[in-house]
């Protein structure tokens, strides 16, 4: 019986922070959207969601490889993904939300959830590797480059679900607008900046998240529009996944996600 | 004379690489595949510098390691293996070599992968079984990363599709 594994302390520098914040909002979204495998509606969507883990889950690796570059200390991608803290991760709060199962103190399982989820995401992450594709960070250019590739098959996937959901029939419209009502109040903080995406910005690193809106917006648009969905309104809810603080559920998901490493640090296949 | 021994070495690599199936599409080689990016002699022996298809291919290490056992089996080695992400890999690089061992192999070939969204909702791809191009896309997403799932409308067989990227 080996000792379970300590928690690594990063050095956060504001570029650090910026490339976590993206590389732990894909880590954690392909490892809400893995909760499918084996569930999925049909068999179809099965592979089609975990598809676009893997392709997430590949994202946030080379993200991870390159912040724990940039950070100095010699660590590796599985190290920053396993022996983090929860308050040392800086993804959206939106992406840990349950998604197909549920909490005690959220739904989980309805598909409405998980097709408008992955569609708000698809919409802010086309258009985050949009402006990282112009990093003056060569890496980093070059991971959003392949990413943006991807990403054009999830949002038009994930916005056909939208589309046929919401101009199906009752049931799955009003399932919908209420899946909207639930992200919704988590949108906020996909825009909202703060010193590191001011830093990111001034260095060329990459885009302020406020930046994001324009396009984000024009793609919900244009696919709420063709259903008749309405954007709820503003809410004075700003949730702080980004800045370390995390709604409940993520310290649950980590015990899941870390649990091998911790108990047998260094373990491999 | 020296020249001449370079390129005798960097022919031999080549040529041991396209004895280098693609784990997931065994019919293509991996230069088929258009993921061998440069070949480039080290001293001693070889570096080659690979590019993954998808970021989160799980395909990749394992072309890795066999791209060094080619090499070394071939008496080139040692290997270094390094991976380029940019420009990122599409699917115009499959040769059109590597394009008819797909349709042979029963897997319709990519068109091209202009960056617009018409392309990634292709219709009439032609059924690699019977020619036709009356099909249909049952899903953007298949058994691996780069493939998708359709239809012949007349032959009515199901097959996949190489995606462009």
């Amino acid at each position: 019986m080996s000792a379970t594994a300590e928690s690594i302390r990063l050095n956060l520098t504001p570029a650090v922070r910026y490339v976590l914040r993206v590389a732990d909002t894909a880590l954690i979204h392909a490892q809400r959207l893995a909760e499918w495998c084996g569930h999925g509606p049909v068999l179809e969507e099965d592979i089609a969601l975990t598809n676009m883990a893997l392709d997430l889950l590949g994202q946030a690796r080379a993200l991870l490889t390159h912040a724990a570059r940039l950070e100095g200390q010699g660590l590796d991608e599985d190290q920053l993904a396993f022996l983090r803290d929860e308050r040392h991760f800086f993804n959206l709060t939106l992406v840990e939300q349950p998604m197909r199962r549920s909490s005690a103190h959220a739904p989980g399982g309805d598909f409405a959830d998980t097709v408008l989820r992955n569609f708000l995401l698809a919409a802010w992450f086309k258009a985050l590797w949009s402006g990282l594709m112009l990093s003056n960070d060569l890496t980093l250019a070059a991971i959003a480059a392949k990413a943006q590739e991807e990403t054009r098959y999830h949002l038009q996937h994930a916005g056909d679900w939208v589309v046929r959901l919401g101009d199906g029939t009752e049931e799955s419209a009003a399932r919908v607008r209420a899946a909207l009502q639930r992200a919704w109040p988590y949108t906020q903080e996909m825009f909202v900046d703060d010193a590191v995406d001011a830093d990111a910005a001034a260095s060329g690193l990459g885009p302020a998240r406020s930046s994001l809106c324009v396009g984000w917006d024009a793609e919900v648009a244009a696919v709420f529009g063709a259903v008749g969905l309405a954007v709820p309104p503003a809410t004075p809810f700003l949730s702080t996944g980004t800045l370390g603080r995390h709604s409940e559920h993520l310290g649950f998901m980590l015990a899941e996600m870390q649990v091998l490493q911790r108990q047998h640090p260094g373990g491999r296949w | 004379m020296r020249g001449a021994l370079v390129q005798d070495r960097e022919a031999e690599a080549w040529a041991a690489l396209d004895g280098v199936p693609d784990p997931e599409i065994p019919v293509l080689s991996l230069r088929d595949l258009g993921i061998v990016r440069g070949v480039r002699l080290a001293e001693p022996g070889i570096e080659v510098v690979l590019t993954p298809t998808y970021s989160g291919c799980p395909a990749t290490e394992v072309i890795a390691e066999s791209v060094r056992a080619a090499l070394e089996a071939a008496g080139l080695g040692p290997v270094i293996v390094t991976q380029q992400l940019s420009p990122p890999w599409t699917t115009d690089w499959i040769t059109s070599e590597g394009r008819r061992k797909l349709r042979d192999y029963g897997i319709a070939p990519p068109g091209a992968a202009a960056a617009d969204v018409v392309h990634i909702r292709p219709r009439h791809v032609e059924c690699p079984r019977c020619g036709s191009a009356h099909t249909e896309r049952l899903s953007a997403f298949g058994a691996t990363a780069c493939k998708a799932l359709h239809r012949c409308l007349d032959c009515r067989e199901p097959f996949e599709h190489f995606k462009p990227l």
